[in-house]
């Protein structure tokens, strides 16, 4: 819990890993390009004094999360989201199983989601279940953009995919965290597309679809498409370390989210170890939009942060929030789109 | 000698000028993604010889081919060229992109298998969205300016006072193929059809997301340059192509070609595999 002002904070992060990219790791060239991507990441957009020499990065290991995320950075609840990415890293970058040993040493702390390919057939589906039962799953990651073989990635529409998503709906796996990346098939369309997220969430009304990085690079796709489908979430990972170094297009990004969708569909996530949920979290609540901005776009009030920063997740994964950092329910204007245009005008 | 020399490099950094980055509309010159362009005399002729690189080792690679195809293009069209050499650093795919941008088989070939056409309908698709992101940025002086939506919606291209915005706004507008006479109707779809003026608030209101949208990546993509390659890594426009000496024996003599990141890039850029250049003249 953070509380700063006389105000409460129950701080859920929505996307943490625990990976290991050391070299010792890195089956191929395309695992040390994706480390260091990550870590370009990592020092592009955090502040001074926050940036972590490249080999702690590689692989920090269980205590140092524990303390980064529960000691120092405010965090009541961490969401695993793994990342398996076993085409570039012997081990895996970062696994159910991974998530879930750590998770068990420390009772509470985490929620641990898992992983599927459609590309896995049958077979996969099989993993499923299993993994399902061993770790309780209640939501998936799902990564579009992994490599398989000769294959670069793979779309939600796929056929196989609505056999896993039929899946999820059977084991009560209701959120389903999407992440589109560089590379999918056919290589000549635009990966980062988010159509597809549209025909799933409206073929499964019951499931719950997170779009990590608020569908960046494609945040206006992103917003028709959430504004429309009131299953749709944004979540922060990845816009959330703008805050520090462009404040004005955080400041735009937010707004542009609380616009399209409302203040119960967007998710605070510190994407940690790529950033530290501290100075994440600490900004954001002291965070406004710039005055000269206010007259287009208005002002982000405590009840929102809460929201963003702990309520909507928490209510996704049915974690309690204590009653000091709790926003009244009032009805929620999700269901009607914003956009009246009868057709994505771009 | 040297004139003639300069002048070709000049022209060659106009010619890359003249490559925008698909996905964010901007001059690779002014993104800071030419690290190197040196003009060389070889047993082919006079040539120059380009290296590109990007914010990240992940770029996406349909963006990636487009962007070294259009320099390609671009610099095999300056007169006085005899050949045009372009290649990609530091990326996942860049083996597949040169080989196939050098060969002229087009994307699908390069990615056999894994793509199922050409890059025609995607660059389509990220014109609309420039398009759409100058409207509004035109719009948005206008209305700032004092201008009504009605009036937006009545307006020819014409009665927009000059700006750079309406500058911008005319080159998307021929880039999509669509009518930009003064004439023509200022608040027009992609398919070049008038909005009614009912629709013209929503429609701003979008494409105000998409310039959003456009800009941060643009920032992002700027951001991650200046933090792989060192921090003069975008500061570099204007210098995209300096003057190479030429090399008596054919080869270059690269002490003075221009390498504006070399320094800030250990381990970086690619040793130029320069041994078979293209005929292009």
């Amino acid at each position: 819990m953070y509380t700063k002002d006389g105000e409460s904070y129950f701080i859920v992060d929505s996307h943490v890993h625990l990976w290991d990219g050391s070299p010792e790791n890195q089956a191929n060239r395309y695992g040390k390009g994706f480390i260091e991507c990550f870590y370009d990441y990592h020092r592009n957009l955090s502040p001074e004094g926050w940036v972590w020499p490249l080999e702690k990065f590689e692989k920090y290991g269980e205590a140092t999360l524990m303390k980064d995320l529960f000691e120092d950075g405010y965090v009541d609840k961490a969401i695993f989201q793994p990342t398996y990415l076993t085409d570039f890293f012997t081990n895996g970058f970062n696994t159910t199983e991974q998530d879930g040993f750590l998770a068990e040493r420390h009772p509470d702390k985490f929620i641990v989601n898992g992983a599927w390919d459609p590309r896995d057939g049958e077979a996969g589906l099989a993993a499923l279940e299993r993994l399902a039962q061993r770790w309780n799953l209640r939501g998936v990651k799902l990564y579009t953009a992994e490599w398989k073989g000769d294959s670069k990635g793979w779309k939600l529409t796929d056929d196989w995919s609505y056999r896993y998503l039929e899946k999820c709906q059977e084991l009560g796996i209701r959120n389903i965290h999407v992440h589109k990346g560089p590379t999918i098939y056919p290589l000549n369309r635009d990966a980062f597309d988010v159509a597809d997220v549209d025909d799933v969430a409206t073929a499964f009304p019951e499931l719950n679809f997170i779009i990590e990085h608020v569908g960046l690079p494609r945040l206006e796709d992103f917003c028709w498409i959430a504004t429309q489908e009131p299953n749709v979430y944004g979540g922060l990972a990845v816009a959330m370390p703008f805050i520090h170094s462009r404040p004005r297009y955080f400041a735009q990004i937010i707004m542009e989210l609380l616009y399209w969708l409302d203040e119960n569909r967007i998710t605070f996530a510190s994407d940690y170890a790529i950033w530290h949920p501290k100075w994440l979290i600490e900004q954001f609540v002291d965070f406004q939009v710039p005055e000269d901005m206010q007259g287009e776009y208005g002002t982000l009030t405590p009840d929102v942060k809460r929201k963003i920063l702990g309520v909507n997740a928490a209510k996704l994964y049915e974690i309690e929030v204590p009653r000091e950092a709790t926003v009244p329910d009032e009805v929620a204007d999700s269901t009607e789109a914003v956009g009246s245009a009868p057709a994505v005008p771009a | 000698m040297t004139a003639t020399t300069t002048s070709l490099a000049e022209r060659a950094g106009e010619a890359l000028a003249t490559v925008d980055d698909p996905e964010l509309g901007r001059p690779i010159t002014e993104l800071g993604f030419v690290l190197a362009a040196t003009v060389l005399s070889t047993p082919a002729g006079t040539g120059v010889d380009v290296r590109l690189r990007l914010p990240t080792y992940f770029c996406a690679p349909n963006f990636a081919y487009l962007m070294v195809a259009d320099a390609y293009d671009a610099l095999v069209a300056v007169r006085g060229l005899d050949w045009a050499e372009v290649r990609l650093t530091d990326h996942f795919a860049a083996e597949e992109i040169n080989a196939g941008v050098a060969a002229r088989d087009g994307f699908a070939d390069a990615f056999e298998g894994q793509a199922v056409g050409e890059l025609d309908e995607l660059r389509r698709t990220f014109r609309r969205k420039a398009h759409l992101a100058c409207l509004e940025r035109t719009c948005r002086k206008l209305l700032d300016d004092g201008w009504r939506i009605d009036a937006l919606a009545r307006a020819t291209l014409g009665e927009v006072p000059a700006s750079a915005e309406r500058d911008s706004l005319t080159r998307r507008r021929r880039e999509l193929g669509l009518p930009a006479s003064a004439d023509t109707p200022l608040f027009v779809d992609e398919s070049g059809a008038p909005i009614p003026e009912e629709q013209v608030e929503q429609r701003l209101r979008f494409a105000k997301t998409v310039r959003v949208s456009i800009d941060g990546n643009t920032g992002w993509c700027r951001g991650l340059l200046r933090t792989r390659y060192g921090d003069d890594a975008t500061a570099q426009e204007g210098r995209a192509a300096q003057e190479g000496r030429a090399a008596p024996e054919g080869r270059s003599a690269p002490e003075s070609t221009a390498q504006p990141a070399a320094a800030a890039n250990p381990g970086g850029a690619e040793t130029p595999r320069s041994a078979e250049k293209r005929e292009v003249s």
